[in-house]
């Protein structure tokens, strides 16, 4: 199953890219879980993705936590958190 | 409830942007707006620009979910926010909220619940411009303590729902 990741802010700029798409391993089944093996991906993704516990989660646009399964998500989005307003 | 919420690179006229929301209209009895105005500084430094990213499609998205919870929590007449993304330069507005009531109790409790979700809960993401280069702005505790309190208020709902 393919899968769409968007990148934002310094998780964008770490990993070198704003988007892609992918095909994770079938035992890769949770953003937490996916968050591991993209880390294991190489040397950008292993910085951007160093300390996942400050790294943000959305699934098709909606914030999950790292425990929200991936088995139904067209585009998964890491960013830092939210700074706006 | 006439809701508004619009993304843009440009500056907006605030008080313009307010007067649309009550033009012609004799049920609105308070309007509270607040606006996020682009600082000369960031911990004590000068700056010279701040630069927001967004996701855009979510940060549409996820504002409107919240505009829709606060109608459900207050009666409200009326919302519009008005977010901008690019880059802001000290003296210009980033971010207005305008929420309109028949009386200002509704109206002030809005556009506070609505400014503290938009802090934490909207993805944009504000860098730093200063002569020595460009950071990315870390997200604040007391942010997620200002936005905490409205989920206190509603036990059992998930933070990150």
């Amino acid at each position: 199953m393919t899968t769409r990741l968007r990148y934002f802010a310094w998780v964008r700029e770490r990993v070198g890219k704003p988007e892609e798409v992918i095909e994770a391993p079938a035992g890769v089944r949770t953003v937490g879980e996916l968050m591991a093996w993209l880390a294991s991906r190489g040397e950008e993704y292993a910085h951007a993705f160093e300390n996942p516990n400050v790294i943000r989660a959305a699934i098709d646009q909606r914030h999950v936590r790292p425990d929200a399964s991936i088995k139904e998500a067209g585009e998964i989005a890491f960013f830092p958190p939210m700074t706006g307003g | 409830m006439k809701a508004t919420v619009r993304l843009q690179r440009e500056p907006f006229d605030a008080a313009a942007v307010t007067a649309e929301l009550t033009r012609g209209r004799t049920d609105v009895g308070a309007v509270v707006t607040f606006a996020g105005i682009c600082r000369g500084d960031e911990r004590g430094e000068p700056i010279a620009a701040l630069t927001l990213e967004y996701y855009p499609g979510m940060a549409e998205a996820e504002i409107e979910r919240h505009v829709k919870e606060a109608a459900t929590r207050w009666p409200l007449l009326g919302v519009t926010i008005v977010h901008r993304h690019g880059r802001i330069v000290p003296g210009e507005d980033i971010v207005l909220v305008v929420t309109a009531s028949s009386h200002r109790e509704a109206a002030f409790a809005a556009a506070e619940f609505l400014m503290d979700y938009l802090k934490t809960r909207a993805p944009f993401w504000k860098q730093v411009e200063t002569t020595s280069g460009k950071t990315w702005v870390d997200a604040t505790a007391a942010d997620d303590v200002a936005a905490a309190r409205w989920t206190a208020r509603r036990p059992g709902r998930e933070a990150a729902e």
